[in-house]
């Protein structure tokens, strides 16, 4: 067994227990990175020197009989929506193209202060807009199942990267399903923790009051790893919330006897991918026969969701985004004559298809005369939405739902069609709607082979309950035996 | 007939807060340095950075809405208003919109002895712009400074319930006087940091409806104000007797030219797309926070001026001269203090003299302190001096700090009281003018001005005048 197809957890053990060095966990998963990028193309920067630098470091620590951090000496991958201080972050976007940042976000700061490996800054679609890491500038990533199919997004290179053990964990974002559907599509763990608990200082910002971090993982233990070394509340984010967090490692309990598992029944509606409904319905199954109670629960504003979402976040991202101006920093065009058009042509020539939709559409939702019937009545939906998941909580611990409606694609399946590309968030979009923590893990695959993923929903800070329900059925199933043959 | 039109101005004031750090950065605010030396990554909007909500910025626009009567509330929202330009790092400046920190407050103003209250209908918080630098000696270049970026300003709006120039620039005293004196702004409309915009229309006298109104900007001292007002007054009347009408538009202050000049009209505006900013959360300000900051209020110029004419039996005049600037009341008001010499005295000394040297040398009041100019307005009293004398100390204090007690040794300043002198100086001035003495004595008694300015003479300005006065009445009196 080569030692890049470790859990975090295993990795780390080994490195506790002097049974392989740091420097060898990082020449192990720089190696599966030589012989897998060609095909999967997850990286937009690899960092290996700076890693092996890292790794000794660690090493050295270790030889001297230092106490180090869960994290210490692990190779992880960072999404390259991450600020990074001295190595260029680009958003996937060619209007970042050449952006070196001088500082770091608390979740790298966090990261760096357990001395974690860096293997590299990681592909997603451009700015986080999208479902399939196709929107990327750079390159397409693709999916370890299968070649020919998208890993999903908008952290698609986060996930491939840990589905074909390039990494042993990565950090993704999540706006709308950025984490938990390309995990669900590359047979991966991600979880979407509640807003507020992992500070969003340094992650370039998307749409501000739904964005969140979190970690993207081989399984449901190193999930809590990793999810413990970056939650906290941060001065810098006003948005992050002061509540202590706890020892998430705590909650992984074979034991789900009397747990209240929700099914919402908007979430099972004809005509969806029978292969994909059967699979979550096993799992169902498979939670009542452990000793779990079955409830159904309704969250009826669950058709407005993808309606509401797509007024809200171009909104916030249209102003987000405005800070891209040519004027300090990022992409300028060579062709502005004046002030005007060194605007105009910046944006135009520095932003991709997608991102321009997405800024437009937002633009126009908040302009004078359409504010009120777009943008506020979409808030006035969220609020209506959130209060749905409050009722569902009333009668359920959990929920489980799909993770996406359907397994991984094919690559420009969708790239002409906007709009299907956006349902493909159907069952994710709520939860950030809400600010809710989401998680999706595998549970079964396709006939063809390609991964399944189901979703769970807790109540706000209720991470730990996520973590709880996500491991006893981990325990149960053996879908995270099977990997990909790449 | 002609029509008889009434002026309506409503004014926006920015206010920048004298905070040491930046609205929702660590960034300094302090004035003069290098350009975009006060700045960090939130200033320059890199990616990845969020806002954190300078409290101290919070309290002094709490302090502003107390002693402006406003109601503050207890929740309030940051909004993004979004525009594209070079001077706004974020393209967007965070401000607020719907629910600003304080609403429903007024002042008093006065004009030619009538007091008037003028409305507020809200003062909010918001942050400042940068500044593009375009005389570099390089045409193909502007150049931005984001210093300002991110400073913390109030921005004041009044109700439209002033009817002329006067009345614009009294309110605009009277609340500038207030910041000063509450600490939060330094009220410098030169250097910009109290900055005025003004909304100017015209009605028919008596008719309810408001006229189109113009936003002029661009006016950075009270006269400029007043000047702007009063043209723009006149453009729209010139305007309306041609049978033409007044656009909504925004006309920029021209104070070379003495006119307003469009900048742009009211379809050219921005759609500025305000949202609340989701970085930041509801401003929540409890009681105790307003209440705490209520106790922090000092006395106004207003009221210090109220005070001083009932205490100190000052003019009314007097009185809100010396309480333009608050260092200067509270250093007046040690003086008088400190003096055994009459309040109204002290006040001419300052009205006379002080003020005038202290736009000349800045360091006035600091090299003169308020026992130094007792100590000398006591020497007065004392006639150890006289006044002449007095403010010839006083001059080379303010220029040079020395001691009292030394530039009175080096000038020789001591005055001459002790009558064996003055009498034997008068005596021979009597006997070297005979002509003079009869003709005084027959009645020419303007004279009397001749003999007292020989003595002085004779004794090089040193002798005691009311000494003097004196011994020539009664020596002349045979």
């Amino acid at each position: 067994m080569e030692l890049y197809e470790l859990t975090l957890s295993q990795a780390a053990e080994k490195l506790r227990n002097k049974e392989c060095s740091s420097v060898e966990l990082t020449e192990s998963a720089l190696k599966r990175i030589s012989e897998t990028e060609d095909k999967i193309g997850a990286y937009i920067t690899q960092t290996p020197e700076l890693a092996l630098e890292q790794a000794k470091k660690v090493d050295q620590k270790i030889a001297a009989g230092e106490k180090l951090a869960s994290l210490a000496g692990i190779p992880i991958g960072l999404k390259d929506i991450f600020v990074t201080k001295d190595i260029r972050t680009t958003c996937a976007s060619k209007i970042l193209e050449n952006f070196i940042p001088p500082y770091d976000g608390t979740a790298v700061s966090k990261l760096k202060a357990q001395e974690i490996v860096l293997t590299g800054k990681l592909n997603m679609d451009e700015f986080a807009m999208g479902s399939s890491t196709e929107t990327s500038f750079f390159k397409q990533t693709k999916n370890p199942w299968n070649l020919e199919c998208i890993p999903g997004g908008s952290s698609g290179g986060s996930a491939a990267s840990v589905a074909a053990d390039q990494c042993f964990a990565s950090l993704g974002t999540d706006t709308g399903g950025s984490i938990r559907q390309p995990a669900a599509l590359t047979g991966i763990v991600g979880l979407k923790p509640t807003y507020g608990r992992v500070s969003r200082y340094g992650v370039i910002a998307f749409a501000s009051s739904l964005d969140q971090v979190g970690p993207m993982t081989k399984d449901v233990r190193d999930s809590a790893l990793l999810l413990q070394a970056i939650a906290g509340h941060d001065p810098l984010d006003s948005t992050s919330v002061p509540k202590e967090v706890p020892n998430y490692s705590e909650f992984l309990q074979n034991d789900v006897k009397g747990l209240k598992v929700g099914v919402p029944k908007e979430y099972f509606i004809d005509g969806m991918d029978a292969e994909v409904k059967n699979a979550v319905e096993a799992a169902i199954k498979k939670y009542e026969e452990m000793g779990a109670q079955i409830v159904e629960v309704s969250l009826p504003h669950t058709e407005y969701a993808v309606s509401t979402y797509y007024i809200l976040a171009p909104a916030e991202a249209s102003s987000n985004l405005a800070r891209y101006d040519g004027i300090r920093y990022g992409y300028r065009s060579t062709e502005a004559k004046n002030l005007h058009e060194t605007f105009i042509k910046s944006r135009s020539e520095g932003f991709g298809d997608e991102v321009k939709r997405r800024i437009m559409l937002g633009t126009f939702v908040l302009s004078a005369g359409y504010y009120d019937a777009y943008y506020l009545k979409a808030q006035k939906v969220r609020t209506l939405i959130r209060q749905d998941f409050e009722q569902a909580f009333q009668k359920a611990d959990v929920l489980i739902t799909p993770t996406s409606p359907s397994a991984a694609f094919k690559l420009g399946e969708k790239t002409q069609d906007p709009v299907q590309m956006y349902l493909s968030d159907i069952f994710t979009i709520n939860v950030n709607l809400a600010g809710l923590p989401g998680m999706s893990l595998p549970c079964g695959f396709t006939k063809s082979g390609l991964p399944i993923g189901m979703q769970l929903i807790a109540p706000a800070f209720e991470e730990g309950r996520l973590l709880h329900a996500a491991y006893a059925y981990e325990q149960a199933t053996d879908w995270k035996t099977r990997r990909p043959s790449l | 007939m002609t029509i008889q039109y009434e002026t309506v101005i409503g004014l926006e004031v920015h206010a920048q807060l004298l905070t040491k750090s930046k609205l929702f950065s660590a960034a300094s605010t302090s004035f003069g340095n290098e350009p975009n030396h006060n700045t960090d990554a939130v200033t320059l909007a890199l990616p990845g950075v969020l806002p954190v909500l300078n409290r101290e910025a919070v309290s002094m626009a709490i302090k502003a809405g107390l002693a402006t009567g406003c109601k503050i509330a207890n929740t309030s929202v940051f909004a993004r208003k979004n525009y594209f330009y070079p001077d706004l790092p974020k393209g967007y400046q965070i401000s607020q919109f719907e629910l600003p920190i304080c609403e429903h407050g007024h002042l008093h103003i006065k004009v030619d002895g009538q007091e008037k209250r003028i409305g507020i209908t809200r003062i909010h918080l918001e942050e400042d712009a940068g500044k593009l630098v375009h005389d570099r000696g390089d045409p193909e270049h502007s150049h931005v400074d984001l210093n300002r970026a991110g400073v913390p300003l109030i921005e004041t709006v009044s109700e439209p319930d002033m009817r002329s120039s006067q009345e614009a620039t009294a309110y605009l005293r009277r609340l500038r006087d207030i910041f000063v004196y509450l600490g939060i702004c330094d009220g410098n409309m030169e250097e910009g940091s109290f900055r005025c915009d003004a909304n100017v229309s015209i009605r028919p006298m008596g008719q309810e409806k408001f006229g189109t109104r113009a936003e002029l900007k661009n006016m950075n001292s009270f006269r400029n104000v007043e000047r702007a007002i009063e043209y723009e007054v006149e453009r729209q009347k010139a305007l309306l007797a041609d049978g033409k009408e007044v656009i909504q538009e925004t006309r920029l202050w021209n104070a070379d030219k003495g006119i307003t000049e469009s900048m742009r009209s009211k379809e050219e505006a921005n759609d500025y797309r305000y949202f609340p900013d989701p970085d930041l959360l509801p401003l929540i300000v409890h009681d105790e926070w307003i209440e705490a900051v209520r106790q922090e209020i000092p006395e106004l110029a207003h009221e210090m001026a109220e005070r001083f004419v009932q205490e100190y039996a000052l003019p009314e005049y007097d009185a809100e001269v010396l309480t333009a600037e608050k260092n200067i009341a509270q250093h007046w008001e040690a003086t008088v203090k400190a003096a055994k010499v009459e309040a109204k005295k002290v006040s001419n000394l300052y009205m006379t003299h002080l003020l005038k040297l202290q736009k000349e040398i800045p360091e006035t009041f600091e090299r003169i302190s308020s026992e130094i100019a007792a100590e000398i307005l006591n020497m007065t009293q004392e006639a150890k001096i006289n006044l002449n004398m007095a403010k010839e100390v006083l001059d080379e204090i303010a220029a040079t700090g020395k001691e009292v007690k030394k530039i009175i040794e080096e000038k020789g300043f001591v005055q001459v009281s002790d009558t064996a002198t003055l009498e034997a100086a008068i005596d021979k001035i009597l006997a070297d003018n005979p002509d003079n003495v009869a003709a005084y004595q027959s009645g020419k008694d303007k004279l009397f001005g001749f003999f007292v300015g020989q003595t002085m003479k004779a004794l090089s300005g040193k002798a005691n005048p009311q000494v003097v006065n004196e011994l020539l009445k009664e020596k002349l009196k045979n």
